[in-house]
């Protein structure tokens, strides 16, 4: 369960995060929903644990751990992934040894045994199948040449290799077109169960047909202001954001 | 004793043009070591002082080392291996094809003849030992190295060139690489040793019109070591002088080439990697001319510096005014992994050509935050993130060598490096 009370954030000089209060429990996926620069991606980053933002106040835990004091690997062993909404290129990294670097880092801080790259490529090779991704996908260097849609599919890959139990995804729809978007979705689906969790950040309420929230939250000047079930999302995409600014003004 | 006397010991006794010798006696009398002598350093010089060098004791005695041991260290290139111990040709060091450099003119299985440098008749035709007091001192200390001639039409495949010390000697190593036209070679030069020595070598290399010259180079010396080599290569109309050099060793090394695309259409690329740890101190030092018209070159030299480490690049393209339509390209980069380390980069163009494409450029950083965040948001912990995104560094610089065995024996000696100087 994630249970976040009272979160200040600031980039610089600038408050982004201005009191956040959300609690996700366990086996529910919960929209995060707001216009640009309302801090919905501070929110993920923060969580994740990025340096260039400073918790200046609140507190964030996981399943009892308090995620602001831990590194952002200690937070990744932990469970917590953050699948990027500009997902970096890592010029000669290849694809397959990164994916691999990152499974036996979170295996090793399990205590589990590392895969061997056989083994390895035998998982992962399963994967890219369910997630309709070509095998070389694999081969190539870390996101470097990839398509928007290639990219934020990698990040489906890595979610689904390394199984969090806390998914943040941020606007992972956009930039995809209708097909890549069900690819995305169903990712996520097929990794539902009691023991996950999910905060997907976007813009719209296209991704929610396929991916279903058991809440939906409005975020706006770095503060939820409105909170309700999946039924908020087509309200939203409806009336737009305007009477909720208007509203918070 | 120092270099001066040796030498009025040995006068009349070394191969070779004698009056050559004499005149790079006089000239190293005049200049001395680079930065030990008074008075304000060169400015070839200017970033890199050899009064370590001065103050070291070198002492040409028997071996300390096991010549085995050291070869045993180096990645395996799967091509044939010319060994120079303590400079001098070591016929017992030769791989099982028996390549005999003792003989005057050994025939390998391919077409390339071998033999001892004094007996070309390229001894110094390219060099200035006027002009640099280290091919100087070369010029007049030199007593072997490995003549190679692949004659016109042949393709000579590929053969190491391997320097081992195995004492605290001063080695003055002379090498002449001489492809007619149309010939193909790929030589993998590699230094190594064991203690507190000097290598000091000089290579004359003379690519014939249409003929490619791959010439890689390892110089992996022990961390005690000074390391000093400087290589002429004339590149003729249509030749290729294809260059990828490795610098991971030695406590002070300077790579100095000297570059002339001396016929149109030539082409010379002088890609470079120096990886650096804890005190160490590397300078390339680099200068293309380009004398002819439509000649094309390519250079990027990446430096790793942790530590105290210091790299140093100075580059310099010359460009005549006979060599229009000219396509020159530089580019020096730097990844500094620690606050004490440096870099010192000095691109400079000479143009007097109205009709030509040259551009350079220099960066210096650190890791970029946004990678290393990435990763660690992936699980990896934050100092083997920083040990994959400059091992990828690498990785990219290394894709400037085609060869893929060649290629995968450099990232083994980096993997090598890596392993003795983790971040």
């Amino acid at each position: 369960m994630l249970e976040i009370h009272g979160l200040t954030a600031c980039i610089g000089d600038k408050e982004i995060l201005k009191g956040i209060d959300l609690t996700v429990p366990q086996g529910e996926v919960h929209a995060i929903m707001g216009p640009n620069g309302s801090g919905k991606s501070t929110l993920g980053y923060v969580l994740s644990g990025r340096e260039d933002y400073t918790v200046t106040g609140g507190t964030a835990t996981f399943n009892g751990l308090d995620l602001l004091s831990m590194e952002p690997e200690e937070r990744a062993a932990a469970g917590v992934f953050l699948a990027f909404q500009a997902p970096i290129e890592l010029p000669g990294v290849n694809n397959a040894n990164f994916l691999r670097t990152a499974l036996n880092a979170i295996r090793r801080a399990h205590g589990e045994s590392e895969l061997d790259a056989v083994q390895f490529l035998k998982l992962a090779r399963a994967e890219t199948k369910r997630l309709h991704m070509p095998d070389d996908m694999l081969k190539r260097n870390v996101n470097v040449g990839f398509s928007g849609g290639e990219k934020k599919r990698n990040e489906v890959l890595q979610m689904a290799l390394l199984r969090p139990k806390l998914a943040i995804l941020d606007e992972t729809d956009s930039g995809l077109d209708i097909d890549a978007l069900k690819i995305v979705a169903d990712g996520v689906n097929a990794l539902r169960g009691p023991e996950f969790s999910a905060l997907v950040i976007t813009h719209h309420q296209r991704l929610l047909d396929h991916l279903v929230p058991t809440r939906v939250h409005v975020l706006l000047h770095g503060r939820i202001v409105r909170s309700g079930g999946p039924e908020l999302a087509k309200e939203l995409e409806k009336s737009g954001y305007a009477s909720l600014i208007a509203e918070a003004a | 004793m120092n270099f001066l006397e040796r030498y009025d010991t040995l006068v009349g006794k070394l191969p070779g043009d004698s009056a050559l010798r004499a005149a790079a006696a006089d000239a190293f009398r005049g200049a001395g070591l680079p930065g030990a002598t008074r008075g304000r350093p060169s400015e070839a010089w200017k970033y890199t002082s050899l009064r370590p060098v001065a103050e070291a004791k070198f002492r040409n005695g028997a071996p300390k080392h096991e010549t085995e041991t050291i070869l045993a260290r180096l990645p395996q290139f799967n091509a044939r291996r010319l060994v120079f111990v303590d400079g001098v040709a070591s016929p017992a060091a030769m791989t099982d094809d028996g390549i005999a450099t003792q003989d005057k003119s050994a025939r390998l299985p391919v077409p390339i003849a071998v033999s001892r440098f004094a007996d070309q008749p390229d001894f110094g035709t390219l060099t200035w030992p006027d002009r640099e007091p280290m091919v100087a001192l070369n010029t007049m200390l030199a007593e072997d190295g490995a003549a190679l001639h692949v004659p016109a039409g042949q393709d000579g495949g590929s053969i190491q060139l391997i320097s081992i010390a195995t004492t605290d000697a001063d080695l003055h190593p002379r090498h002449c690489i001489r492809l007619d036209a149309g010939a193909k070679l790929t030589l993998i030069e590699i230094s190594a040793g064991a203690g507190t020595y000097l290598l000091n070598t000089v290579a004359e290399i003379h690519v014939a019109e249409g003929a490619h010259l791959t010439h890689i180079r390892l110089q992996d010396e022990a961390a005690t070591a000074f390391h000093v080599s400087t290589t002429y290569a004339e590149v003729a109309a249509s030749a290729t002088y294809d260059s990828f050099t490795l610098n991971i060793g030695g406590r002070l090394s300077r790579t100095e080439v000297h570059a002339n695309l001396a016929g149109a259409n030539a082409t010379a690329h002088l890609n470079a990697v120096q990886l650096l740890g804890d005190s160490q101190h590397a300078d390339f030092t680099s200068v293309v001319g380009h004398i002819a018209p439509s000649g094309v070159s390519r250079q990027t030299v990446k430096n790793v510096l942790g530590g105290r480490a210091r790299g140093v690049f100075q580059g310099r393209i010359k460009v005549a005014r006979a060599a229009q339509k000219t396509d020159g390209y530089q580019m020096n980069q730097a990844l500094l992994l620690s606050p004490d380390a440096e870099v010192n980069s000095k691109p400079e163009l000479e143009i007097f050509a109205d009709d030509v494409k040259c551009s350079h450029g220099a960066t210096v950083g650190e890791l970029d935050a946004a990678q290393i965040f990435y990763l660690r948001s992936r699980g990896v912990p934050d100092a083997e993130a920083r040990s994959i995104l400059v091992r990828a560094f690498l990785v990219e610089a290394l894709d400037a060598v085609s060869d893929e065995t060649i290629r995968a024996g450099l990232e083994r000696s980096v993997e090598a490096w890596w392993q003795r100087h983790p971040a």
